[in-house]
């Protein structure tokens, strides 16, 4: 057996933890440049508030309402999502962590233990200690148990854990539709349905030679582990990113290389410093710059360049440096850029590159010092140390995020502040002061 | 006299061998006694971890900074910070973080059967009996109290 445990709005649900008070009211939470809406509380849904809504698109609702309206800090939901995945390992013999807000247990060989019951404890748990509600999906296999997961989410007044049984769940696949379906996607849903297949439980009764022919052996799979045959491994270790990029939307439009070059340079930094935690050298570096593809009334351009490194890398300098040369190659004047990004691929481990006979570059040298650079920068923070391509304020200083919460949890000048009532000479801001609780 | 490969950057250190002039290299990690091994050496745990000791349950375990002295008795004052447990369950007379209606506080919880009244420690404070239509939220138990001597 296996189960999928899913935070509930996950971000909104980081928010109030430290906001108590905004349990019950609408929250949403914006994307990385408070461009759209990426996670949204029931108060929220219940107003119409769409996923993916533009900020301009509720701006009405949010104060008709009085939406309460968030930045992603995503500092503070990466920390929340940790003590959440440290929490569920201690209840399963290995887990998977599928998403920030979502991770498989593995409950093979518990099948004769209460199932329900003990996942009960384990959303109790995540409650009490991190204070995240989560829905927990129980089945023969993981895309029936993130099936179960969705009818326990989507059942507002009942249990959060459900227990699917392959046995006899035919009536509950009958409701949901194809495109519902953990890992069948927007075209595989059309083609589908075009063959009269609206349900996952007609989907499980077709042809497996035709799902074959059609869908791949992928759609074959997921139509085996919805039979509740599992087919899909469960992977305690998360395998290595074979990619990673960094990406913003700026706040304002760059014009100038300098400008673009120094965004770029940053980005170059982020990922470097990314790679070398994980342990793994970029074999290729991708740069792109466009425009607001949303101003037609502007000229529109974007092009991607990649360089490719003789040596795989993860030198802050070379990846900055090949940055460089890209947007040299990108370039055009007269356009306002509004969004760019870096993508290092060709991922591959420190240990396992072999030098290259002609390679001029000491690579050791780099090595000590982006050793020592992310020393110096993980004890004084990001940016202590950096290339002097780099902007002085690094990345957030490009960005918007009007409403970000504090960092509650990771960083030591924005701990909650808690008051608990002045005797005299009290803040504005003393909630003590109007519930008679004090004596003068 | 064989010379090795002299290098300004490297950690390798030369040493001379005085009997034959010749120059070899050895690399040395730190400091090596050559003799008599530092007694201590089977011994050495590592320095005390104030982290470990005093945030027992780190994936449970919040910091709050205080302000108010409501608390000032219990000996909670104006700037203290506090390590907050929430995998512990609340219990009577322990010091909690609380959410009440519309504000966090830090107050000596009073539960008696079904009911909690919330203590201040504090003479010039009185004590917050829960009426209808309050809502507490025991947020988490205070398990440290962390200050800077005055």
């Amino acid at each position: 057996m296996v189960a999928l445990l899913d935070m509930n709005s996950f971000y909104v649900s980081c928010e109030r933890l430290f906001s108590p008070g905004l349990h019950g009211r609408p929250v949403v939470v914006l994307s990385n440049n408070d461009g759209f809406v990426i996670s949204r509380s029931n108060e929220a849904k219940a107003l119409g508030i769409q996923m993916g809504a533009a900020v301009f698109e509720i701006r009405d609702l949010v104060r008709k309402h009085g939406v309460k309206v968030f930045s992603s800090n995503y500092s503070l939901y990466g920390d929340i999502s940790a003590r959440v995945m440290n929490t569920i390992r201690r209840f399963a013999p290995a887990t998977e962590v599928y998403s920030i807000d979502e991770a498989f247990l593995d409950f093979s060989g518990m099948q004769r233990y209460d199932l329900p019951a003990y996942a009960l404890k384990i959303t109790q748990a995540v409650q009490r200690e991190q204070g995240m509600p989560c829905c927990i999906g129980i089945s023969e296999t993981k895309v029936l148990a993130k099936l179960a997961n969705r009818l326990a989410k989507k059942d507002l007044n009942g249990s959060s854990v459900r227990l699917l049984k392959s046995a006899n769940c035919a009536l509950d696949l009958d409701k949901v539709p194809v495109g519902d379906i953990w890992g069948i996607g927007g075209q595989y849903a059309k083609l589908l349905e075009q063959n009269g297949i609206l349900t996952a439980y007609e989907f499980t009764q077709a042809p497996s030679a035709w799902v074959r022919k059609h869908l791949t052996v992928v759609g074959l799979r997921i139509q085996m582990e919805l039979q509740g045959i599992p087919c899909l491994p469960f992977e305690s270790a998360p395998e290595d990113k074979k990619t990673t990029g960094s990406s913003r939307t700026f706040k304002i439009c760059l014009n100038t290389q300098t400008e673009l070059g120094e965004a770029l340079a940053d980005f170059a930094a982020r990922v470097g410093e990314k790679i070398r935690k994980q342990g793994s050298v970029a074999s290729i570096l991708t740069a792109s710059i466009e425009t607001d593809y949303f101003r037609k009334d502007q000229p529109q351009y974007g092009r991607s360049f990649s360089v490719s490194f003789t040596t795989p890398t993860n030198s802050t300098i070379l990846l900055v440096n090949a940055a460089k040369f890209a947007l040299g190659n990108i370039f055009r004047d007269g356009y306002p850029y509004k969004r760019a990004s870096v993508m290092l691929s060709g991922l591959v481990q420190e240990e396992t590159v072999l030098p290259t006979l002609f390679d001029q570059i000491d690579h050791e040298k780099h090595r000590r010092l982006m050793l020592a650079m992310d020393a110096v920068n993980g004890r004084f923070g990001r940016n202590a140390v950096r290339t002097a391509a780099q902007t002085a304020g690094g990345v957030a200083k490009l960005t918007h995020q009007a409403s970000l919460s504090p960092g509650y949890t990771t960083c030591w000048k924005d701990l909650l502040r808690v008051n608990v009532g002045f005797r005299s000479g009290w803040p504005s801001d003393v909630w003590e002061v109007g519930r008679g609780g004090l004596l003068f | 006299m064989s010379t090795a490969k002299k290098n300004d950057s490297s950690p390798l250190k030369p040493f001379y061998i005085a009997d034959t002039g010749e120059m070899i290299i050895i690399q040395t990690a730190g400091l090596v006694f050559a003799s008599f091994p530092s007694p201590a050496d089977d011994f050495f745990e590592g320095p005390i971890d104030l982290k470990q000791q005093l945030i027992p349950n780190p994936d449970a375990s919040f910091i709050v900074k205080v302000s108010g002295d409501s608390m000032q008795s219990a000996q909670i004052n104006d700037g203290d910070v506090l390590i907050i447990d929430r995998s512990l369950h609340p219990s009577n007379g322990c010091i909690a973080v609380c959410f009440l209606n519309d504000g966090f506080t830090v107050k000596r919880l009073e539960i008696r059967g079904k009911s909690v009244r919330l203590l201040p420690s504090n003479p010039a404070f009185l004590p917050i009996d829960l009426v209808e239509g309050d809502e507490l939220t025991v947020w988490g138990v205070v398990t440290y109290i962390i200050k800077k001597p005055s």
